[in-house]
């Protein structure tokens, strides 16, 4: 079968997607689970991220050639410049889009009319401020990225894959200690469960909201970094569809689950790639939609079921 | 000690008030700025923020934030608000509503001809289309609260069915039809898709209808594209679909590539899709849809069958998209999937919002007002940027105004009770709140 | 008033059991109402009885036992799995506890939602304004008046629901409920929050819907004057459990009761003195 020729292959490269797809998706679990609503324009912090760590990175990296440790040091930087970039940016939407609505009882249906207002203002002005091409990052390796490091079962496994994987794992463990074990996280899990009775508990919901959208804000800017590294680069228009299929990944693992949407990243990826090597690349966007219908009409609450109030 | 007057009054309200405007100054004035561009990414920024430009605009935030906090004006301005909200106010006789159509009917028929040519074309392709779509998407999102972020797909699946039918398409019909003639077919595989897409996404939440529904949209796009054999893939369609003609009774007649008989065809069915909208508003199905819209499960209990009626709402709205979809793939003759992007979609529901969600007159005002800007200010504002702006306006509708800019009297009532806490206003709030 | 001779039952609850996740709302209830009777359900806070109701109109399907509705003439249809609406269109119409009115909505279009449950003409007719559309618009129109009159709301036909008083929001969402055409109707609450002169209204209203208009009627209820006014038999739940069943004046009695409802204090007060009357 088209499978099993190259399995191991795709499935590495696909897991590379997947991470990046984990990342994204964590965002619109953590705002789902506060607020019971998507965050249509989530994939812009993504892209904002992505600009905010190119920027960053080819002022620093300047003309050197970076190998070695400094390399490393170069990916630290342009990870915090693209999460602080995706905070911001996340931050900004809840204050202009978000709070105003909450404070009126606004229907759902106005925060999701808002939340597309958003998301194309945001894209359309990266376009007329940056520039509609898009642009690749100063490499902040010698080693070229896509040269294969070492193989899994046989699979390839490039410089790029091994960067996304571990800076991904490392931000995922960081965030489940964060809301296992910080106060911020407490009042996370506190608010998703039943927010009046947070609020009468003294936690400060717009305060816990506030930062609800910062933490996924930083993991979907630094995803955006993650995601501009390779050699797409980074373009105004990088957003829509990973925040789709990051989304749909969100959805498949459990909204409102974090491990959930982990798993449900990590499985879309692999799956995707998969499906592209049977049915050629030119179908690979349908598959993150069919997989979103089956799992809405098969099991709407996801793999790992719908929760952020318990842990996970 | 002044510092601490000063902290004061800038957290008030007046002067949260003032730096909200001014803050919006600037984001007018970047929008409205130079761009930037691959090489030199801060020169719009540079160009809009670091010039004379920002003077001016921090000057027109602050004098209009002086005008609208000034207390009596404050008290004057909110009071229209809601006086705009309170249903008496709107022509409560329905002779002068009828009188009101009327003028708009006669300023409808007359206008285009003393029109220049560029803009008889604007008002064919791009307002008298797009009221067409804006009817049908008010139905879905305006009378039922259904987001439904996928209506341009319908709209294609129109577009194709025509061209198929009228032996367009690299694939052949069994037999030929007049483009007239594809209509009931059009509409009905529009109906059809929106039943398929319906019947399993409806029961749903409705943020997920939203995102089911743009994601239909998409693959509608990638399969039109990728099935080249069928349908003509991204060169489109190697033989134009025919204009519209007439060979019945005697009469005969032809649209050709003049605007004008088109506008005057599509004026005609815009009327009848009016009528026809109107009259299911006032009966029991609009009840129906705005007792879903209130309260689902009291809807329920009171014997609507609520899957049904959205289901309804569905349908309808794909139907009247289809039916535009025909009259745009006779007139344009060729159709690619570039023709049916996402943006079309977010487009159609600007004009909705904008107008006044389930509101029928603010459809067409919504879509011929905003259909205008893009051509009436082409000088000032490029044409890329035209959703930066209507992003920017979904956003400060949403939070300023939500009922639009001719509300429908139900839904203006809704807002203004939600608002105090006394009910929620849509069909997306999860049902089964404590029952 | 039910029939006195033999067994004719609208509505049968048989061992229903409802849990959500560890807790158990309804356990092993059982309820057998006749057709004609006015039987209320009573019990502390938290006993079960909206989930009872909710469980007979399908908002909550039980993990056990069976709910059987006999229509007249009519076989017995178990109501396990059927959505709201089509318990309504059995014959099942409710009120809710919280008063769920279409608040934008007018008076009389209130009245004509439930009203137009039982009509049959399609959108297509509608758009077009087909004879058959407007002939059932009429009728509509004339039956809602007649439930407008019969709750005393004609005089406000046209104002917004949300604009009435309690009272009356209350007596309109009863002829909402009537609109539906019911044989069983289903009362949470009515009297929650009334004053006096709108509780007398209330029970004046409830008593005619029983016995001029024949209708079964199912009450929840905490005020216990009006529960020994109105009912003929009274259901009293604690716990998710029935606890005692009969005619008021018995139930009022029993110790059980008496216990849930005050404490074992005062079920020793209760019966180390006179019964409490």
């Amino acid at each position: 079968m088209c499978v099993t020729q190259h399995f191991w292959d795709f499935f590495v490269s696909g897991l590379a997607n997947g991470f990046v797809y984990a990342l994204i998706a964590l965002g619109y679990t953590l705002v789902y689970g506060v607020l019971q609503l998507i965050n249509f324009a989530h994939s812009e912090v993504f892209m904002s991220g992505g600009f905010g760590g190119l920027f960053v990175i080819n002022f620093a990296i300047g003309s050197r050639h970076p190998h070695g440790l400094s390399s490393v040091w170069f990916v630290l930087v342009g990870l915090a410049a693209g999460a602080v970039t995706g905070g911001i940016v996340a931050y900004i939407l809840e204050r202009v889009a978000y709070r105003p609505l909450r404070r009126r009882n606004a229907p759902k249906l106005a925060f999701l009319i808002s939340a597309i207002g958003m998301s194309y203002f945001l894209y359309n002005l990266a376009g007329k401020e940056f520039g509609r091409d898009a642009r690749t990052m100063k490499p902040p390796f010698t080693v070229s990225p896509n040269k294969p490091l070492f193989t899994v079962f046989g699979a390839p496994v490039n410089l790029y894959d091994a960067v996304i994987a571990v800076s991904a794992i490392a931000m995922l463990i960081l965030l489940d200690r964060v809301v296992q074990r910080t106060r911020l996280g407490q009042g996370i899990r506190a608010v998703a469960q039943d927010a009046d009775t947070a609020a009468l508990m003294g936690v400060n919901i717009d305060r816990v909201i506030a930062q609800t959208f910062i933490l996924g804000g930083l993991l979907g800017g630094a995803a955006g970094f993650l995601f501009g590294l390779g050699t797409a680069g980074v373009s105004y228009t990088m957003g829509f569809t990973p925040g789709i299929k990051a989304f749909t990944a969100a959805v498949l693992g459990g909204i409102g689950n974090i491990r959930g949407a982990m798993l449900g990243g990590l499985l879309l990826g692999v799956v995707e790639n998969l499906s592209s090597a049977c049915f050629g690349a030119s179908w690979v966007d349908v598959v993150a939609f069919y997989i979103l219908v089956l799992v809405l009409l098969v099991r709407p609450m996801g793999l790992l079921g719908e929760r952020l109030g318990r842990s996970a | 000690m002044t510092l601490r007057r000063v902290w004061a009054w800038a957290t008030s309200l007046r002067g949260r008030q003032l730096w909200v405007t001014l803050a919006g100054a600037l984001v007018v004035d970047v929008m409205t700025g130079p761009s930037g561009s691959l090489n030199d990414p801060t020169a719009g920024f540079a160009g809009s923020l670091l010039s004379r430009r920002v003077g001016i605009f921090l000057l027109i935030g602050f004098a209009f934030w002086l005008l609208v906090t000034s207390r009596e004006r404050l008290a004057a301005w909110s009071r229209s608000w809601t006086a705009a909200v309170r249903p008496s106010r709107w022509l409560p006789s329905r002779w002068y509503r009828l009188a009101a159509y009327g003028v708009l009917l006669a300023v409808a028929i007359v206008l285009p001809l003393v029109l220049s040519p560029y803009w008889q074309e604007v008002a064919v392709d791009q307002i008298g289309v797009y009221v067409l779509l804006a009817l049908g998407l008010n139905v879905v999102v305006g009378l039922a609260g259904l987001l439904d972020l996928g209506y341009i797909a319908f709209y294609a699946i129109g577009a194709y069915s025509c061209a198929y039918w009228t032996d367009s398409l690299p694939i052949h019909p069994p037999f030929v039809l007049n483009p007239f003639a594809t209509i009931p077919f059009a509409i009905a595989a529009a109906m059809l898709a929106g039943v398929i897409l319906g019947a399993p996404t409806l029961r749903l939440r409705g943020d997920y209808l939203a995102i089911v529904t743009l994601g239909f949209g998409e693959i509608i796009t990638i399969y039109a594209t990728n099935l080249q054999s069928v349908t003509g893939g991204s060169p489109g369609n190697s033989r134009p679909i025919p204009h519209f003609s007439i060979n019945l009774f005697g009469l005969h007649y032809r649209w050709g590539i003049d605007n004008m008989p088109y506008y005057y065809l599509l004026l005609a069915f815009v009327v009848m899709v009016i009528v026809f909208f109107h009259n299911l508003e006032n009966s029991r199905v609009g009840r129906a849809w705005t007792a879903i819209r209130e309260d689902e499960v009291a809807a329920a209990a009171s014997g609507v069958n609520t899957f049904r009626y959205k289901l309804l709402a569905f349908a309808i709205g794909a139907s009247t998209s289809g039916f535009a979809g025909v009259l745009f793939a006779s007139k344009i003759q060729t159709i690619t999937p570039l023709s049916f992007l996402l943006q079309q979609s977010i487009l159609i529901l600007v004009l909705v919002i904008f107008g006044g969600m389930g509101s029928i007159p603010g459809a067409i005002v919504g879509a011929a007002i905003i259909q205008w800007f893009p051509n009436g200010l082409k000088t000032y504002v490029r044409k890329e940027d035209l959703f930066l702006y209507l992003g920017a306006l979904l956003v400060v509708m949403m939070i300023y105004r939500p009922q639009g800019l001719i509300p429908s009297r139900r839904r203006a009532r809704e807002l203004a009770l939600a608002e105090s806490g006394l009910v929620e206003a849509d069909a997306l709030t999860t049902a089964s709140r404590d029952v | 008033m039910a029939s006195g001779t033999g067994d004719d039952p609208i509505l049968e609850v048989d061992r229903v059991t409802l849990r959500f996740g560890g807790v158990t709302s309804l356990a092993e209830v059982s309820i057998r109402q006749q057709r004609g009777e006015l039987l209320a359900v009573i019990g502390p806070n938290g006993a079960g009885k909206t989930s009872l109701f909710n469980a007979i109109t399908g908002v909550y399907r039980p993990q056990d036992g069976d709910i059987r509705f006999r229509a007249r003439d009519q076989r017995p249809v178990s109501l396990i799995g059927k959505k709201v609406h089509e318990v309504t269109k059995l014959g099942i119409a409710r009120t809710f506890q919280n008063i769920r009115l279409f608040a934008a909505l007018t008076v009389f279009e209130n009245v004509k939602i439930g009203i137009e449950s039982r009509q049959r003409t399609g959108p297509v007719s509608a758009m077009l304004r087909l004879p058959r559309t407007l002939r059932e618009e009429r009728d509509g129109d004339r039956l809602a008046t007649e439930l407008l009159d019969f709750v005393g709301l004609r005089n406000r036909a046209n104002d917004l629901a949300a604009s009435l008083p309690y009272g009356a929001q209350r007596r309109l969402e009863i002829a909402r409920a009537l609109g539906t055409r019911p044989q069983l109707l289903l009362l949470d609450e009515p009297a929650a929050g009334t004053n006096p002169v709108e509780k007398a209204e209330l029970e004046d209203l409830i008593r005619h819907i029983n016995t001029e208009m024949g209708l079964s009627i199912l009450l929840i209820e905490h005020d216990m004057r009006l529960v020994m006014s109105l009912a003929e038999r009274v259901v009293v739940l604690n716990f998710g459990r029935v606890i005692a069943e009969g005619p008021p004046a018995q139930v009022q009695a029993d110790p059980a009761v008496i216990e849930a409802y005050l404490g074992t204090r005062a079920y020793r007060a209760a019966t180390g003195e006179e019964a409490s009357g």
